[in-house]
C-alpha cells in the first residue's frame, strides 16, 4: 500500500527558504507570486493491507519523526487501490 | 566532576569537547557511543556539535531518536546535568528535553564567526561563574541556529528565567527570537546553546571566556 505524507510549516512560522525561492521566482520574471512556502513530501510504501491500520501507523510515524509538530503540520494520504 | 561526551555518526566537535573537559576538570571524560543504551555514572553529559546523520530530515532529528537517548532522558530526569552545544542543542530540542526548535538561519547562510554573548540569567548551574549581564566572547558555527518557540513557550521561558544566554545587542547571527542563544529546561539541569564555549578556553583560542561555563557546572555538582 502506498502513501504520501505532506509536511508543511505552520502559519506564522518564518520560512526563509520559501522567501528566497519567492525572490528567485521574481527575478526570473514570474510576476504575481504572492508568497512561497517550502515543505516536504514523503512517499512511503507499506506492507500493511488494511487501510485503517496503515493510516494509524502513518500518523504515528508523522508525529514521532517525519514532522516536528512545534513548527510543522502533516497530512497523510493513502492510495487505496 | 565526572563528564562524558556523546558521539553520533556525523558529530565532529567531540575532540574539542573532550580536550576542553579534560583541561578544565582535570579528569578524562568518557566517550559515549550513540549505539550504547546505558550511560556510565556521570555528573555531566555533553552532546557535542557536528552534523549528526548529515542533518537529514531536520537537524538533530535522527540522533534525537537514537539508542542512547532514552538513557540521557532518564539521567536528566534524575537531575544529572546535560549540556547540548550546537548540534547537541538541536538534538535536545528534537528529543523534547528542551522546548522549541532551531530553524534555518534567517540569513540562509552558515555563520562561522565570533559573537558576543550576554548572561541573561547568572543564577543557573551553567552560568553562575559569570556576573549578571556579563558580556563574553564566543564563536558560533552553524546553519540552523534560529531559535523558535510559540508565543506561550517563549513567555514561559522568559518569565521563569530559563533564557541563560542571549546574543549581545547587534550580534544575533541567525534571527533567534529574543536573541536567544541558550535555554534551560524547567528543572534547570538541561542546558542547550548554539555557540561553542569549548573553543574559547585557552589563550590559543584568543580568549578564555568559555571556561566559566564549565566551571559553573563543576561548582554546581561539587
Amino acid at each position: 500500500m502506498k502513501a504520501r505524507i505532506k509536511v508543511t510549516l505552520k502559519n506564522g512560522v518564518l520560512d526563509p527558504q520559501g522567501k528566497a525561492i519567492e525572490g528567485a521566482l521574481g527575478s526570473l520574471g514570474f510576476s504575481g507570486v504572492a508568497s512561497v512556502r517550502q515543505g516536504k513530501l514523503f512517499e512511503v510504501e507499506l506492507m500493511e493491507t488494511d487501510p485503517a491500520k496503515a493510516k494509524a501507523a502513518l500518523e504515528e510515524m508523522s508525529k514521532k519523526l517525519l514532522a516536528n509538530t512545534v513548527i510543522e503540520n502533516y497530512a497523510v494520504e493513502l492510495d487505496e487501490k | 566532576m565526572k563528564s562524558g561526551v556523546v558521539v553520533f555518526p556525523g558529530s565532529n566537535r567531540e575532540r574539542d569537547m573532550l580536550i576542553a573537559l579534560e583541561k578544565i576538570t582535570g579528569k578524562k571524560p568518557a566517550y559515549i557511543w550513540h549505539a550504547d543504551t546505558e550511560l556510565p555514572d556521570l555528573d555531566l553529559v555533553v552532546l557535542c556539535g557536528g552534523f549528526s546523520y548529515g542533518d537529514y530530515l531536520r537537524t538533530g532529528a535522527i540522533a534525537a531518536r537514537g539508542h542512547i537517548m532514552p538513557a540521557i532522558a532518564r539521567a536528566a530526569g534524575k537531575g544529572v546535568r546535560v549540556l547540548g552545544i550546537c548540534n547537541g542543542f538541536q538534538i535536545l530540542c528534537e528529543a523534547g528535553l528542551l522546548p522549541g526548535v532551531l530553524m534555518r538561519n534567517a540569513g540562509l547562510k552558515f555563520v562561522c564567526k565570533e559573537v558576543k554573548l550576554q548572561v541573561a540569567n547568572a543564577d543557573t548551574d551553567f552560568t553562575r561563574k559569570y556576573r549578571p549581564g556579563e558580556i563574553w566572547r564566543c564563536p558560533v558555527a552553524h546553519g540552523d541556529g534560529n531559535y523558535f518557540a510559540d508565543t506561550e513557550t517563549l513567555k514561559r521561558l522568559e518569565g521563569e528565567g530559563r533564557v541563560g544566554l542571549r546574543y549581545a545587542e547587534g550580534t544575533n547571527p541567525n534571527g533567534s527570537l529574543n536573541d536567544i542563544a541558550g535555554i534551560l529546561n524547567e528543572r534547570g539541569n538541561v542546558f542547550g546553546m548554539m555557540p561553542h564555549p569549548e573553543n574559547m578556553i585557552e589563550p590559543l583560542n584568543g580568549a578564555t571566556d568559555g571556561r566559566a561555563l564549565f566551571e559553573s557546572i563543576m561548582e554546581a555538582v561539587a
